[in-house]
């Protein structure tokens, strides 16, 4: 038999579970294994939970036709579907160039000066900040000045929540860009911004859109802060950025607490609808990270 | 100073005095006039006097120990050394006469007139195409870019290995092969001085002789500047080699040049002591 006191004795290297460490290291395995799938259980179940309830109405008219009224039948939830995207590409076109750019000063200039450590620091206690103090600023901020709920409020309040994270995923996917690549742009006679615009910003660019696909991902979820702003509309989005909007997140919100049967059910579907956006940009930004990256 | 040739030249020099043959120079016009007089980083004296005039349509070699400041001087030649901070030039820098530290010159424009290959190969993540068109575009070219690109790749002797894949990834091609992309980059725009900074010392045997014979090629049309740890190929490419040391004397380490001469001479004579004793292998 192995024993521990005979390492080196021919029997000392048959595979033996009576040997302690043989015997641990199995036990480890199967209980890592065992927390693994239960750390997986809570995703698989909700999306099995959103399927039953919620899958069979998917079809085409859910995604075409509006919310319907307390009481009614039939309808969809086309205008929560649409109006979440305005609300996304709003919030885009405010925090895109706001997160990059930060990203470009805190990567390429602000090195460790007290400016970039603040900035920095910012950035990471807002990406911990509660949605809802986000939905209440652009409220005090915006709805209160303009006394009106606004599709407009809810893209800058989703905006406050994408800044930090496209901010500080974009800063690691620049400083990824190795130094040789700036110095070989900067020996070819480019400026500084050159070098930027040109060279580190596309060799970063998979970087920074995994940041922007995970914060888009965020930010698509959160109710918080559209029901401060945005608020609801049962109509479709007319162009109007200075009224009230609808959202999937704020339908789920709405109907889901609902007594009628059928609101509810469409609070289901729309949930559906929300993970499967959800996890594809998720998968995105994987795809995206993957990429391989041979400075 | 150990160098016993007289150095003449008065600092008064105009256009002309810059293309004159001095002291270990004794033939060709000048495109580069470096009279390095001391180099600080802060406090740090990294190198002093060391006068390097650079011939037209020569190699010169920069060789010495580790720390005799070989790759500083280099980078002083196309301001380089700018992005360090604390770095302090006494003396001048004459390209074509014009001294490139002089009040008012913009070392974007100096970095533009010559081109930089260095030490490890580092092409951009874009394709071959765009590696070599980098400059084109930069300097806003005018003419035919691809007849440049493949001119460029050509020169590089590259063109044979690449023609058919110009539009994949630089990142593809082989360590040696993205240096020959490197230097293709830099002499695309055709600058009037190459700067090569140990651009073998990550290429395997084979990769690096490619990259020698190239550089004899470029010879023809471009001025090159190298600095090489290897002696052997300091003799197979340069015409002269500018020998530089250590000096440890005042407690610091500085670099210095010993002896500039026509390569030829300096490892088949050394006038001075340290030179001999380097060229022996008795110091690395």
């Amino acid at each position: 038999m192995a024993t521990a006191t005979e390492p080196h004795g021919p029997s000392g290297l048959q595979l033996s579970l009576v040997n302690t460490r043989t015997l641990m290291d199995r036990v480890l395995t199967v209980l890592a294994l065992l927390f693994a799938a239960f750390a997986l259980f809570p995703l698989f179940s909700v999306l099995y939970m959103l399927v039953v309830r919620g899958g069979h109405l998917l079809s085409p008219t859910l995604f075409t036709e509006l919310t319907p009224g307390a009481g009614m039948e039939g309808g969809g939830i086309g205008n929560a579907v649409l109006g979440t995207l305005v609300v996304v590409v709003l919030a885009s076109v405010f925090s895109l160039p706001l997160g990059i750019l930060a990203a470009v000063y805190l990567a390429e200039y602000a090195g460790e000066s007290r400016l970039g450590t603040v900035v920095r620091f910012a950035g990471k206690v807002l990406t911990g900040m509660p949605s809802i103090l986000a939905g209440v600023f652009a409220y005090a901020a915006i709805v209160v000045a303009a006394k009106s709920f606004s599709a407009l409020a809810g893209g800058v309040a989703m905006a406050i929540l994408m800044v930090p994270t496209i901010m500080l995923t974009g800063e690691q996917a620049l400083r990824a860009v190795p130094e040789k690549m700036r110095l070989a742009a900067l020996g070819m006679g480019a400026s500084r911004m050159e070098t930027t615009l040109r060279v580190v910003l596309p060799t970063a660019l998979p970087g920074i859109l995994t940041g922007v696909m995970l914060a888009l991902a965020r930010a698509m979820g959160e109710t918080a802060p559209l029901l401060f702003t945005a608020l609801f509309s049962d109509y479709w989005f007319d162009g109007k950025l200075n009224a009230p909007i609808a959202s999937m997140s704020v339908l789920i919100y709405n109907f889901s607490g609902s007594p009628f049967a059928h609101l509810s059910e469409l609070a289901w579907a729309a949930s559906l609808v929300l993970v499967v956006i959800v996890l594809a940009l998720n998968v995105l930004a994987q795809v995206l990270i993957r990429r391989p990256k041979e400075f | 100073m150990n160098m016993e040739i007289p150095m003449s030249a008065p600092d008064a020099a105009n256009a002309p005095a810059a293309t004159r043959a001095r002291g270990a120079v004794d033939k060709g016009p000048l495109v580069m006039d470096c009279r390095v007089k001391r180099i600080h980083y802060g406090q740090f004296l990294a190198v002093r006097d060391a006068e390097i005039p650079i011939v037209t349509n020569e190699i010169t070699a920069f060789i010495g120990p580790s720390g005799c400041g070989k790759s500083t001087v280099l980078r002083c030649l196309n301001r380089m050394n700018d992005f360090v901070p604390g770095f302090r030039l006494e003396g001048s820098v004459r390209f074509r006469g014009q001294d490139i530290y002089a009040h008012g010159v913009d070392p974007v424009a100096v970095r533009r007139s010559i081109g930089m290959v260095f030490q490890q190969p580092n092409p951009f993540a874009t394709s071959i195409y765009n590696n070599v068109a980098f400059g084109l575009k930069l300097n806003r070219f005018k003419g035919d870019h691809a007849e440049r690109v493949e001119q460029a790749l050509r020169g590089a002797a590259l063109w044979d290995e690449v023609k058919d894949k110009l539009h994949t990834s630089g990142l593809a091609l082989s360590g040696g092969q993205q240096q020959r992309l490197c230097i293709a980059r830099a002499i695309a725009v055709e600058p009037d001085l190459l700067l090569m900074d140990e651009p073998c010392s990550a290429l395997d045997p084979i990769a690096t002789r490619k990259v020698e014979e190239l550089m004899l090629e470029l010879k023809e049309r471009y001025t090159i500047a190298i600095v090489t740890h290897n002696l052997q190929q300091a003799q197979r490419v340069a015409d002269r080699t500018a020998f530089l040391f250590v000096d440890t004397t005042a407690g610091g380490r500085t670099g210095y040049l010993i002896e500039y001469r026509p390569t030829s001479e300096l490892f088949g004579d050394p006038r001075e002591e340290q030179t001999k004793a380097y060229i022996r292998g008795e110091f690395s």
